[in-house]
């Protein structure tokens, strides 16, 4: 198990080209999500206003 | 077989379409992520041998040669819906161009950064103005190039249209990398980066290495279509099927 | 003519013009201008002088000396034609060795020998385990020499 993280002594370089490869692909799709979720809280509010114009 | 393949060129189909190709992406992308990874770290060889003896930093190659062909590949893929769109003028065309160019700038930073990662230990060096990598720098102004611009036009049919050219004119690129990289004849091909040779990788690390990259592609489709769709109801906000939409999930 | 055609007509001469464009780039990195020069080339004058330059080619098998008192090394670049003599001061990257190739950094000294202030490892795109490995013919070697041989051709 620590062979696998020591990776001969070479662990910056495996890890760190590892590591930033995941962090920017998670941090890709979190970005992703949260652009939706906000585009439809605004695209909700929108519709309400709408529908307040219709009404009135 | 008479399947409407234009159907799904309407904004309103191809957003259904793609809500449920997204979930499938995804599983594909965990599974070959999973096999790949497995298959990298614990079926290869720790250390290279033969006229290339590398420790066990080789395993970069797994990310490093994934992500460079995927910056290549995405970069070809926009240009064809950037060259789609500005023929026929097809709304989705522009919109899927636009919507791979943040996926694609990824994968070439990563092909850039873990080429830097895996080049320390084994060149000596993190970066140097060889022709390769600095042609891939190049690729990755490319898209900035193409986002930044089509951010700078406010009026959307205009950024489409001149970011689209933009994309077609640093294809360019895309052969010279590639080229590059594939170089046929040793004589021609002063470089620091080594060539492209498939048949010279052993079978495990090869396995490794394709299963990565197909696991990289199925990650850009996922992406590139929660990024679409969410464009999508964007630029068609006003739209009655968005409206419609809206009211559907409000119910629910 | 419809406007679709026009534009049709506009990509495709685009097409045409980005194919130039790329024949064109790829010609110039064909005749590789200047990424390194070999010894050959060094000892033709053409490399630039009093100017930082890259040489490239194979070490001499037998050739690398360490000073037991310093971090100074002295290794011979050759392209099986001609060979230059390198003085470098510092830490090698792992898999720089005999027999294999290199790139330096540096500046020709008036007295011949390359002062190198940067040493890198070249290596090739074989990747297999260590006991396989004996079964592989190598062709690096054989591409780093030709391409020495084939500028060295062409200088003459």
């Amino acid at each position: 198990m620590v062979e696998f993280f020591v990776q001969g002594g070479y662990a910056f370089f495996v890890w760190g080209a590892y590591g930033v490869t995941a962090l920017l692909l998670v941090a890709e799709v979190i970005q992703l999500r949260a652009q939706r979720r906000a585009l439809f809280v605004r695209l909700n509010r929108l519709n309400r206003t709408r529908e307040l114009d219709k009404n009135q | 077989m008479n399947v409407n393949w234009f159907k799904f060129a309407s904004p309103p189909a191809f957003y259904s379409l793609a809500g449920r190709l997204i979930p499938i992406f995804w599983g594909l992308t965990l599974t070959l992520l999973v096999i790949g990874l497995y298959w990298g770290f614990f079926q290869t060889t720790d250390q290279l041998g033969g006229s290339n003896p590398q420790k066990e930093y080789y395993r970069i190659i797994f990310i490093h040669v994934s992500s460079a062909w995927m910056s290549m590949w995405l970069y070809f893929v926009m240009v064809v819906w950037a060259a789609i769109g500005l023929v026929f003028n097809t709304r989705l065309s522009f919109m899927m161009a636009k919507a791979i160019a943040p996926t694609g700038a990824v994968f070439t930073f990563l092909a850039l950064w873990t080429g830097a990662f895996w080049g320390r230990p084994s060149w000596g060096t993190y970066w140097d103005w060889d022709p390769r990598l600095t042609s891939e720098l190049v690729l990755f102004f490319m898209y900035i190039g193409y986002i930044a611009l089509h951010s700078a036009i406010d009026d959307i049919r205009r950024a489409d249209r001149a970011s689209a050219l933009l994309a077609i004119v640093g294809l360019v690129m895309v052969p010279v990398i590639f080229w590059s990289i594939n170089c046929p004849d040793p004589n021609q091909c002063a470089a620091l980066h080594q060539r492209s040779n498939l048949t010279k990788i052993d079978g495990n690390i090869l396995f490794a290495m394709l299963t990565m990259s197909l696991a990289f592609w199925m990650y850009s489709f996922a992406a590139t279509f929660m990024r679409l769709r969410s464009l999508i109801l964007t630029r068609e906000a006003e739209s009655i099927w968005v409206r419609e939409l809206l009211t559907q999930r409000g119910e629910q | 003519m419809k406007a679709r055609q026009k534009r049709l007509v506009f990509i495709g001469l685009a097409i045409i013009g980005i194919g130039a464009a790329s024949t064109l780039a790829i010609t110039a990195l064909n005749s590789n201008i200047s990424y390194f020069f070999s010894p050959s080339q060094v000892l033709a004058n053409e490399a630039p002088p009093n100017h930082v330059f890259r040489l490239g080619g194979l070490v001499t098998k037998g050739s690398l000396i360490r000073e037991s008192d310093s971090l100074k090394i002295h290794f011979d670049v050759t392209d099986n034609a001609k060979t230059v003599k390198v003085i470098y001061t510092g830490i090698l990257p792992d898999l720089f060795s005999e027999g294999k190739g290199v790139v330096t950094k540096g500046k020709l000294g008036a007295d011949g020998v390359f002062y190198a202030e940067e040493v890198l490892a070249k290596h090739d795109e074989e990747y297999v385990p260590p006991e396989v490995a004996s079964t592989l013919k190598t062709a690096h070697a054989e591409g780093v020499t030709n391409t020495a041989t084939t500028s060295n051709g062409a200088s003459n």
